[in-house]
C-alpha cells in the first residue's frame, strides 16, 4: 500500500469521496425515476427520436440494387476489406501461420518478458469483441437472411481479417506513448499522425477528433447501454418474467459493480471476469460443438443448405444478395473491423515491429467471425433441419437458446450468466476505447477521466431503464459513421503499411528477425 | 576459468538461505556468481485493456524494486566478501526461466532455496525447486 499522507493523495482522496457522493446523490435520483419511468421514457424518446431517424437515414443510406437495399456503408466495409486483401495480397492467408507464431510466443525476445504479449493484446481485444452478437446476432442473420447467409458471414469474416491487419499495425506504429510510461492508441492517432505524414495536417487533426467523438458516444451506446439492456432482458428471460419492471434495479447493480471496477480502482470484479470469459467462450464452443455431433444427421443438409442458400437466396427477401447484405453486416457488427476499436486495445503490446500485432490481429475476426459465428450458425442449422420452426417465433439469443435446449434443457442457465459475463467484458472493453477518444479531446488529466468514467456508469443504468430504440439507433449509427473516416485513412495510409509489412517479410526470410522458441 | 554458479533469489527466506549457504560454504575465490530475480509473469493471461496499457510502468517498477530491495543488498553482500558477482532480473515462468539464465550465463550450477511448503500447498502450486530439480541439465543445489 501506498501511504496515504501525501498531499497529492489526501486530494485525490478528497476528490473520490466528493465524486462518490455527488454520485451516490445521481443514483439516489435515479431510484426515483422507476415510478416516473415511462414519462422519462417518453421524454427521451421524444427528444431522440427525430434525430436518431434523421441520423440513421444519413448513415445508413440504403440504395435499392436488384430488389435489396444495400446500405451504402457496409458497401463501403466490403469494398475496403475486399481491396486491402487484394493490395497486400491475401495476408490474411499468407500471414496466419506466422500469426499463431507471433501469439505462441515464438519470436518473443525472453530479455523483453514483462511487457504486454501478442498473446495479451490479442486476448483483450477479442474479449471486446466477442460478446452477445456472437450468440444472438447470428440467430437474427440466419432468421433474416436464411442459412446462406451463413456463407456471406464467414467470406465477410476472411476479408475483414485484412483489414484488422492494417488498422492494428497503424494503431501500434502511430500510438502516443504517455511521459508517465503508459500508452494510448488508436485510429484517432494514427488519423491524425498519419496524414501529417503525408502532408495533410489540417486534415488529420480534423477526422482524428471526428473518430474520437464517435468512438465516445459509440462507446456509450453499443459498448454500454446495448450490452447493459440485453444482459438485463436474458437474465429476465431466464428468470421466466419475474423482473419485469426491475430493469431500474438491475441497472442500479450492474452500474454499481461497474463504478466499482473504473472509478473506484476495484479491479478483482474485472480481473474475474477477464479471466472467466474465455473459459465461458470455450465452455461455449464445446456446448456447440456437441449439440452439432448430437444432431449429426442433419450435418450435410444444414452445410448444403448455406451453399444454395447463400446463391439462391431461397425465400430471403432480395434473394442471394439479400442473403449476403445480411451476412456481410451481421459479420460487420461482430468483428468491427472497419470500425477501428479493436486497434486501441492492440496498440498497448510493446513491440518494435508494429506490423507483427497487425499479423496477430489477423486472428481476431477469424475466431470472432470464422470460428463461434459459424459454430451457432450450425447450431441453428442442424436444429432447423432436424425440427424445423423449433424456435416458433423467438429470434435472437432466445432463438440460440432453444436450439441448445433441444439438447441440454438446462442451457439457458449458463447461456444467461455467460451472456451477462460477456456484456460485462465488453462494457469493460468498450470503457477503455470510449476513455481512449475522451482523453484525445479532453486531455489525460484524471479529472477529466473521472468526469467520463461517472457519465459511462450513468449510461449503464439507463441502458436497463429506457427504451433503447432511438438512442441506440445513434449509437449505431456513429459507430458506422466513424468507419468512414478510418477507411477512408486506411486507404491513405496502406502504402506506410505494405512498406513495413515488405521490409519485415524479407528479415523474417532472411532470418535476421529471430526465432527464440520451436525453432 | 572460473566456473559460475547462478544463485536463484526472490525476496523470501528461502532466497536468504540460499545466500547463506553460499556466503558461508563456498570460496570465492573459486567461483564467479550470478544473481538472478525471476519474477513471476506469464504471457498467457487475460487483462483489461487498462492493465495492458499501464504495463509497461508496472514492469519497470517491479524490476526496480526487485534490484533495489533485493537484488542488490545481496550483490554488495557477497561482494564484501569477495564474489565476482554479475545480476540480473527478469520476468517469466521461474523454473523455466533459471534454466534458460543458466544456459545463458553458461553457469555449472544452480542453487536455490526451498521455500518449504506443505504437501497440499506444493500439489497446488508446484515448487519451483522441485520442477528445477526435474528439468535442469545441470545440478541443482536447493538449500532447505
Amino acid at each position: 500500500m501506498k501511504s496515504t499522507n501525501h498531499p497529492a493523495v489526501r486530494r485525490a482522496t478528497r476528490a473520490r469521496y466528493a465524486i462518490t457522493a455527488a454520485l451516490a446523490a445521481a443514483f439516489s435520483a435515479l431510484l426515483v425515476l422507476p415510478t416516473q419511468a415511462a414519462g422519462i421514457d417518453e421524454t427521451i424518446n421524444s427528444i431522440t427520436a427525430p434525430a436518431a431517424v434523421w441520423f440513421g437515414r444519413v448513415v445508413f443510406f440504403r440504395i435499392p440494387i436488384f430488389g435489396a437495399n444495400l446500405p451504402l456503408v457496409v458497401l463501403w466495409l466490403i469494398a475496403g476489406a475486399v481491396y486491402f486483401t487484394w493490395y497486400m495480397r491475401f495476408v490474411n492467408l499468407r500471414g496466419f501461420r506466422h500469426a499463431i507464431e507471433l501469439a505462441r510466443g515464438d519470436y518473443a525476445d525472453p530479455k523483453s518478458a514483462g511487457e504486454v504479449s501478442h498473446f495479451q493484446a490479442l486476448a483483450t481485444a477479442v474479449s471486446g469483441t466477442v460478446g452477445i452478437g456472437n450468440i444472438g446476432g447470428v440467430a437474427v442473420a440466419v432468421t433474416v437472411g436464411g442459412p446462406g447467409a451463413t456463407f456471406w458471414l464467414i467470406l465477410a469474416g476472411f476479408l475483414g481479417m485484412s483489414t484488422k491487419f492494417v488498422e492494428c499495425t497503424l494503431g501500434v506504429k502511430y500510438r502516443n506513448e504517455n511521459p508517465d510510461g503508459s500508452v494510448s492508441g488508436g485510429p484517432m492517432y494514427y488519423l491524425r499522425k498519419g496524414f501529417d505524414d503525408r502532408g495533410m495536417t489540417q486534415f488529420g487533426k480534423y477526422i482524428g477528433g471526428f473518430y474520437a467523438i464517435g468512438i465516445f458516444v459509440g462507446a456509450l451506446g453499443i459498448g454500454n447501454m446495448f450490452q447493459s439492456n440485453q444482459a438485463y432482458v436474458q437474465l429476465n428471460h431466464v428468470a421466466g418474467g419475474a423482473l419485469d419492471g426491475l430493469g431500474w434495479l438491475v441497472g442500479l447493480i450492474l452500474a454499481g459493480v461497474v463504478f466499482s471496477f473504473i472509478v473506484g480502482g476495484i479491479k478483482s470484479i474485472a480481473k474475474v471476469t477477464e479471466k472467466v470469459v474465455p473459459f465461458m467462450a470455450v465452455f461455449y464452443c464445446v456446448f456447440a460443438i456437441i449439440v452439432i455431433l448430437l444432431n449429426y444427421a442433419s450435418i450435410p443438409a444444414a452445410i448444403g443448405n448455406i451453399f444454395t442458400g447463400a446463391f439462391t437466396g431461397e425465400g430471403v427477401a432480395g434473394g442471394a444478395l439479400g442473403a449476403m447484405i445480411i451476412g456481410f453486416q451481421r459479420a460487420v457488427f461482430s468483428n468491427e473491423a472497419g470500425i477501428g476499436s479493436a486497434s486501441i486495445a492492440h496498440s498497448a503490446v510493446r513491440t518494435d515491429e508494429p506490423v507483427t500485432e497487425g499479423y496477430v490481429s489477423l486472428l481476431e475476426p477469424f475466431i470472432d467471425t470464422i470460428v463461434i459465428c459459424t459454430i451457432t450458425a450450425l447450431v441453428i442449422g442442424t436444429s432447423q433441419v432436424a425440427q424445423p420452426g423449433f424456435a416458433g417465433d423467438a429470434t435472437g439469443v432466445a432463438m440460440t437458446s432453444l436450439a441448445f435446449e433441444r439438447q441440454f434443457s438446462w442451457f439457458p442457465y449458463p447461456l444467461a450468466l455467460a451472456a451477462v459475463l460477456f456484456a460485462f467484458s465488453t462494457m469493460i472493453a468498450w470503457s477503455y476505447y470510449g476513455l481512449k477518444g475522451w482523453s484525445y479531446l479532453f486531455g489525460e488529466s484524471p479529472r477529466m477521466q473521472t468526469t467520463y468514467k461517472v457519465i459511462f456508469c450513468a449510461f449503464v443504468a439507463l441502458g436497463c431503464m429506457v427504451q433503447l430504440g432511438p438512442l441506440l439507433d445513434i449509437s449505431d449509427a456513429f459507430v458506422f459513421l466513424i468507419c468512414v473516416p478510418n477507411i477512408l485513412g486506411l486507404y491513405f495510409l496502406a502504402p506506410i503499411v505494405k512498406a513495413e509489412m515488405d521490409d519485415y517479410t524479407r528479415r523474417l526470410n532472411s532470418g535476421e528477425i529471430k526465432r527464440f522458441k520451436n525453432a | 576459468m572460473k566456473k559460475s554458479i547462478l544463485l536463484a533469489v526472490d525476496g523470501s527466506s528461502g532466497g536468504g538461505k540460499a545466500l547463506r549457504h553460499v556466503l558461508n560454504t563456498i570460496d570465492a575465490e573459486t567461483v564467479k556468481i550470478v544473481l538472478a530475480y525471476v519474477i513471476e509473469w506469464s504471457p498467457y493471461t487475460f487483462n483489461t485493456p487498462e492493465e495492458n496499457a499501464e504495463r509497461h510502468k508496472r514492469r519497470e517498477s517491479e524490476i526496480s524494486r526487485a534490484k533495489a530491495g533485493v537484488v542488490a543488498p545481496a550483490k554488495a553482500e557477497l561482494e564484501a566478501k569477495g564474489f565476482n558477482v554479475s545480476a540480473v532480473v527478469r520476468h517469466g515462468p521461474p523454473a523455466e526461466t533459471l534454466i534458460n539464465l543458466a544456459h545463458e550465463h553458461k553457469v555449472a550450477e544452480i542453487t536455490i532455496g526451498r521455500r518449504g511448503q506443505s504437501g497440499i500447498k506444493s500439489l497446488l502450486f508446484g515448487s519451483v525447486a522441485g520442477s528445477l530439480m526435474q528439468t535442469s541439465y545441470i545440478p541443482v543445489t536447493v538449500v532447505p
